[in-house]
């Protein structure tokens, strides 16, 4: 009996360490160490209900459990076999419980490529990776194939980069392949850094070898015999597990010389990245491991042709690496066979948001945002009304209702004003000003910007501040022409995709969601309630009885009123804290 | 040569392959706008980070706009430069340029040689939307002795971070800080002072705002002539005479010798005096240094360390003295010629005029804009009285001379004032980089052979190639002779004198590209280098039409001798020619 336990970052911020050394004390103080074994797997995905706890062989699936019920999951499920229906996950919809996790509705419309290996291996153990065919891809490559071919299957299986830009992988392979030098680089990009994204931490971390192997796959391709994964320092799981792969494929001689007895040397060294987000764009990443400043340069020349200290360099994203494996071994029409007509294969995406079943999904090219939003990720929390999602990260746009049905793909999401990019996925309620999120997007690339050039470096700021006067109801409609050409100059001058991309949340939300720029400006009102300036703390003077409870807890005396009589707020004085909505018993008090 | 074929507003051109947009505009006679872009081709220097994205052009299929000076040309492409699209998004951008920079101009030391204000013009900027409710970035004033650097107005071009990291390879200013608070500024945003900057003043010369200036020594020197208990002396560096007429729209390479001690008559100074009389004594000095160091190690002497390296460039000794420490024994101790005439002028004329050094005021007009550091400079002081009191740099001398109502081009030539006024023809090749070399040469060969030179002009040491090399013959005996201009190519040349991997006896080094004809405190040349050509020209012309040539036959230098120093490296000699250096490299820069 084996019993894996997430060890992904989420879930051992619930403690999943300590529920793992709980059940372990309990086995062997059952004396059942030889037949039970606990192991500590990568992420489920479900991170909504984590930490996560499966039995196999019969594939039980708690959820939310805590080192507290080791004992209980011991001696009920493992010594009696009966299983431990409080942690059993609740079906939203019948209510009942339900043990398996393929007939949960989060899993039952996923297919797993990338995160094949995510929750049932240990990362820190290369036989059971191996035991789950990593490396056999790179042997059958270096026995089988040559690298135009190699090169040939992965363009005939139509992937495109899991980064954001979609370049067909093959297509970039085949191109720094041609490209003669002395030396060639094939670079990891694993400087993960939308807000909410985490899909290239849990690879990394719950089956580094995929990328390991991946890379062996790629360096052979194209000529190179060094191989750099750029992760972010912030990331401390994941380097840790990526430096025991590394160790122990070198110990298999899977890294290093001669791999396989191929007479093919790679090897492969982590760089860190220090959490500029731009670092994420492959010129500026490259200058990054090179020492200098995190900064884009001009395309061209391409990486491909002139990257890191100047040789052919091919950058290709987490995700992509994890899918190239499973490609060389089920061939490529399986793959191709996956998706839509121009974005085959899966796509991860990292849900988060208003949305119920928070999580990493996987989901074959062509889903629908329906599908993931109300069939996977459970719909909205709290019976709220679905608003928008934003795709993309802070460089896409917000999609709405008449989206939902599209399917989602590399080229859909950009006709509908949005993009893949790395995969996030942000749900918003009907509670949220679509302003404000604009504003959000908007200060992270502020933040986020190099500097450089000055569309970026200048004009996101400026767009965050017009968006800030429209929040606090000083914007006209002078400003709201200003943003939009500001928009589209940005879009159309900015150095890289960074700045490039940058304005889609305000674009998007200004053609989905104009009439809520215009209640701001022209009415000075907020629809959604968010904006603290838009709002006003008003006392029915119907429902008040005078009771007092609401001026003696304002903070700044913004309510006066004799007993028994109808209070009223000065809402020059009101800061808006909430603190009489909260004392007043008569729901006297409303937010206009 | 492989060519390629495009339009460009609708007109054909052919270029070689791997010309940029802009420069195939050129040719048509377009001229694309650009700011943070700088050519300096005959330097080796392309600054072209495509930041500013005012240069930018419309190329039909393509997404974007794309910025001409970084961008190839291709075969069929279809370039426009000015549709609406591309008037837009350039005014949009430099709208927001502006936005976030200060609006200061009638009072700042680059109005009217702002290439940002220049631009603001040329594209027809009326306002900056939005500007009432506009942050700024901010940041703190940086004062040091030579350079003021208020980057507010930094528009983060990068050309000074080109210049001060890729051609001078000092390493004191690149980008520091994320997205709007981006900005040039030495590591951790410390004050120049406490970076490895040499003053070289390289990146005042490029920078086209605002942002990086010299500090302004003239209310000081308008103060001095005011001073009625003050004798006011000037001296003029070499290089000076051969750029001062441009900022007075004289042709690049007119030499103003006479306008020039004209005008400084004009404004009031007691005595017109010439750094050039200090070079011709700096070649007494230092080619005697050389000699000497010479006879020792030729006769065996292990202690004596060749080769000699010139001294005469305070952005070069900066430069030492932070990233050669270890070699601090290998330059010539001469001081500059700027420090030589202050020490002079403060002791043997002062003693000459019967006044106390305290009574004469000695203002230095210099290319440079490290000579305002090296005049405060502690161990040129005798009890705090600095033996150099104010330097001023061409472009401050031209200011002073326009307030005070000179009319420049009209005045007749005038001779410097004796004794610390006349000079030779090789005195004036200090200004161009190889001079100084040369100027020994002419001395060192006579002196050591006892023989009259045949041939004054060496033209193998001449030139504006980075590192150049000549072996001179010495009645049989083969001098090496290395040089360098551009602190670049001063670290590849000593980084191999490190290395024992070289053979030469003597080596020139200047900081600035050209020597001090392209020195930081000369006029703008806005990215042009055949200005600095024409500057070499002129000063090379001025050595031909001089009489005395050499250095050792300066009759003033000699009465110097006789009357008050002895002979070169004499005691005296010692006490008020030559320096020592200081090692700078330990610098804690946290602190």
């Amino acid at each position: 009996m084996h019993l894996l336990v997430c060890g992904g970052t989420g879930c051992r911020a619930s403690a999943s360490d300590s529920i793992i050394e709980k059940l372990k004390s309990e086995i062997t103080a059952k004396g059942l160490q030889d037949e039970v074994q606990v192991i500590m797997t990568g992420c489920f995905g479900f991170c909504e209900k984590g930490p996560i706890v499966k039995i196999l062989p019969d594939n039980t699936f708690y959820t939310q459990v805590k080192p507290d019920d080791a004992a209980e999951i011991v001696a009920e499920h493992v010594i009696k076999g009966r299983k431990v229906n409080r942690l059993l996950y609740v079906d939203p919809e019948n209510k009942e419980h339900v043990s398996d996790s393929k007939h949960m509705g989060f899993y039952r419309k996923q297919i797993r490529i990338a995160l094949r290996n995510c929750g049932f291996i240990n990362p820190e153990n290369i036989d059971e990776a191996i035991a789950r065919d990593a490396y056999q891809a790179l042997g059958k490559v270096l026995a089988e194939y040559k690298p135009a071919e190699t090169i040939d299957i992965i363009k005939k299986s139509g992937l495109r980069g899991r980064g954001g830009g979609g370049f067909p992988t093959g297509l970039k392979w085949e191109i720094a392949s041609k490209n003669k030098a002395d030396q060639k680089y094939v670079v990891c990009n694993a400087d993960e850094g939308d807000p909410g994204a985490f899909m290239d931490r849990s690879v990394l971390e719950g089956d580094p070898h995929t990328v390991l192997e991946a890379m062996a796959i790629c360096g052979y391709c194209i000529g190179a015999t060094q191989g750099l994964i750029y992760i972010r320092a912030e990331y401390p799981l994941a380097i840790k597990r990526l430096k025991i792969a590394i160790e122990q494929a070198h110990e298999y001689g899977l890294l290093g010389k001669n791999i396989m007895g191929s007479g093919f040397d790679f090897d492969i060294t982590l760089r860190y990245g220090a959490g500029a987000f731009v670092c994420g764009e492959e010129t500026a990443l490259i200058h990054s491991m090179e020492g200098l400043r995190g900064e884009p340069t001009n395309k061209p020349p391409f990486p491909a042709e002139s990257g890191f200290l100047n040789k052919p360099t091919n950058v290709n994203n987490v995700e992509t690496f994890a899918s190239i494996p499973v490609i060389i071994l089920k061939g490529s029409e399986w793959f191709a066979s996956i998706g839509t007509e121009k974005s085959k294969g899966t796509k991860v995406f990292a849900l988060a948001g208003k949305i119920n079943n928070v999580g990493l999904i996987e989901v074959p090219m062509g889903t629908t945002l329906r599908e993931v939003i109300f069939e996977i990720g459970g719909g909205i929390k709290n019976g709220k009304k679905f608003k928008a999602v934003q795709t993309g990260g802070p460089s896409g746009g917000c999609l709405t209702e008449k989206h939902l049905d599209t399917p989602i793909d590399f080229d859909n999401l950009i006709a509908a004003g949005s993009m893949m990019g790395s995969g996030g996925m942000i749900v918003m309620d009907e509670d949220d000003c679509m302003v404000s999120v604009a504003k959000f997007f908007l200060d992270f690339t502020v933040e986020e910007s190099c500097g450089k050039c000055a569309p970026c470096r200048i004009g996101n700021k400026r767009l965050f501040e017009l968006l800030e006067r429209i929040t606090k109801g000083e914007g006209t409609m002078e400003d709201l022409e200003r943003l939009q050409n500001l928009c589209k100059v940005i879009k159309d001058t900015a150095l890289c995709g960074l700045g490039q991309t940058s304005p889609n949340p305000i674009l998007s939300t200004m053609d989905n969601f104009y009439n809520e720029y215009l209640a701001h400006v022209n009415d000075k009102k907020c629809p959604a309630g968010q904006c603290k300036s838009l709002m006003k703390y008003v006392i029915d003077p119907e429902a008040c009885v005078g009771c007092t409870a609401c001026a003696r807890n304002c903070p700044v005396n913004a309510i006066s009123g004799e007993r028994k009589k109808p209070h009223l707020i000065d809402t020059a004085i009101c800061i808006k804290c909430g603190a009489c909505i909260e004392k007043c018993k008569f729901n006297a008090i409303s937010i206009k | 040569m492989e060519t390629i074929k495009l339009t460009i507003d609708n007109r054909p051109v052919e270029v070689p392959v791997g010309t940029t947009v802009y420069k195939a505009a050129k040719t048509l006679g377009i001229d694309i706008p650009v700011l943070c872009y700088m050519d300096l081709h005959d330097l080796g220097i392309e600054n072209k980070p495509a930041g500013c994205r005012i240069c930018i052009v419309e190329i039909e299929g393509r997404r974007n706009l794309a910025p001409s000076c970084s961008t190839a040309c291709a075969n069929g492409m279809v370039v426009k430069t000015h549709t609406t699209r591309v008037i837009n998004a350039r005014r949009t951008v430099m709208e927001l340029i502006l936005s976030d920079h200060p609006k200061d101009c009638l009072t700042c030391p680059k109005s009217g040689r702002c290439e940002l204000q220049d631009m603001a013009v040329k594209l027809g900027i009326r306002n900056i939307p939005g500007q009432e409710y506009a942050e700024m970035s901010t940041y703190k004033k940086d004062f040091s002795p030579s350079i003021i650097r208020d980057v507010d107005k930094c528009i983060m071009c990068r050309r000074c971070e080109t210049m001060c990291n890729d051609f001078q390879t000092v390493g004191a200013l690149s980008a520091v800080n994320r997205g709007f608070m981006s900005v040039v500024a030495p590591a951790f945003e410390q004050d120049l002072e406490k970076s490895p900057c040499t003053y070289c003043g390289q990146c005042v010369a490029v920078c086209p705002t605002g942002a990086l200036t010299e500090v302004d020594h003239t209310p000081k020197v308008i103060r001095a002539l005011a001073d009625p208990t003050k004798t006011v002396i000037v001296q003029t560096a070499p290089a000076v005479r051969a750029a001062l007429g441009e900022e007075f729209g004289l042709e690049p390479g007119t030499s103003v010798t006479g306008k020039m001690v004209a005008a400084l008559r004009q404004l009031g100074f007691d005595y017109i005096f010439d750094t050039d009389f200090a070079a011709d004594l700096t070649i007494m000095e230092e080619g005697t240094e050389l000699l000497t160091r010479l006879g020792k190690h030729l006769s065996g002497d292990k202690s004596v360390k060749l080769p000699i390296l010139t001294s005469c460039c305070p952005g070069w000794v900066g430069f030492f003295e932070h990233n050669y420490s270890d070699m601090l024994d290998v330059p010539s101790t001469a001081k500059s010629p700027q420090q030589m005439f202050g020490a002079i002028a403060k002791t043997y004329f002062a003693e000459k005029m019967g006044k106390k050094r305290e009574e004469l005021v000695v203002v230095s007009v210099m290319p440079c804009l490290a000579k305002k550091f090296e005049c405060q400079r502690d161990e040129f002081k005798v009890d705090g009285n600095p033996d150099v009191d104010y330097s001023i740099s061409t472009r401050e001398l031209a200011h002073l001379i326009k307030e005070f109502n000179v009319r420049f081009n009209e005045l007749p030539d005038e001779d410097f004032d004796r004794p610390l006024g006349e000079s030779t023809g090789a005195s004036i090749i200090f200004g161009a980089t190889g001079g100084v070399i040369e100027a020994a040469t002419r001395t060192a060969y006579e002196l050591h052979t006892g023989k009259k030179l045949e041939r004054l002009d060496f033209t193998e040491l001449r030139g504006m190639e980075g590192i150049r090399s000549a072996t001179i013959d010495f009645n049989g005996l083969p001098i090496n002779i290395g040089i360098a201009h551009g602190l670049g190519n001063a670290r590849k040349l000593l980084d191999e004198v490190r290395l024992g991997k070289t053979n030469y006896h003597a080596i020139e080094i200047m900081a600035c590209p050209g020597g001090c004809i392209g020195g930081g405190g000369q006029p703008l040349h806005h990215g042009d280098t055949s200005i600095l050509k024409a500057r070499t020209k002129a000063i090379y012309a001025e050595d031909t039409g001089k009489t005395i040539r050499k250095s050792h036959e300066n009759p003033y230098i000699i009465k110097l001798y006789e009357e008050f120093l002895g002979k070169p490296m004499s005691e005296k000699a010692h006490h008020l020619l030559h320096t020592h250096y200081f090692d700078k490299s330990k610098k804690d820069i946290f602190i």
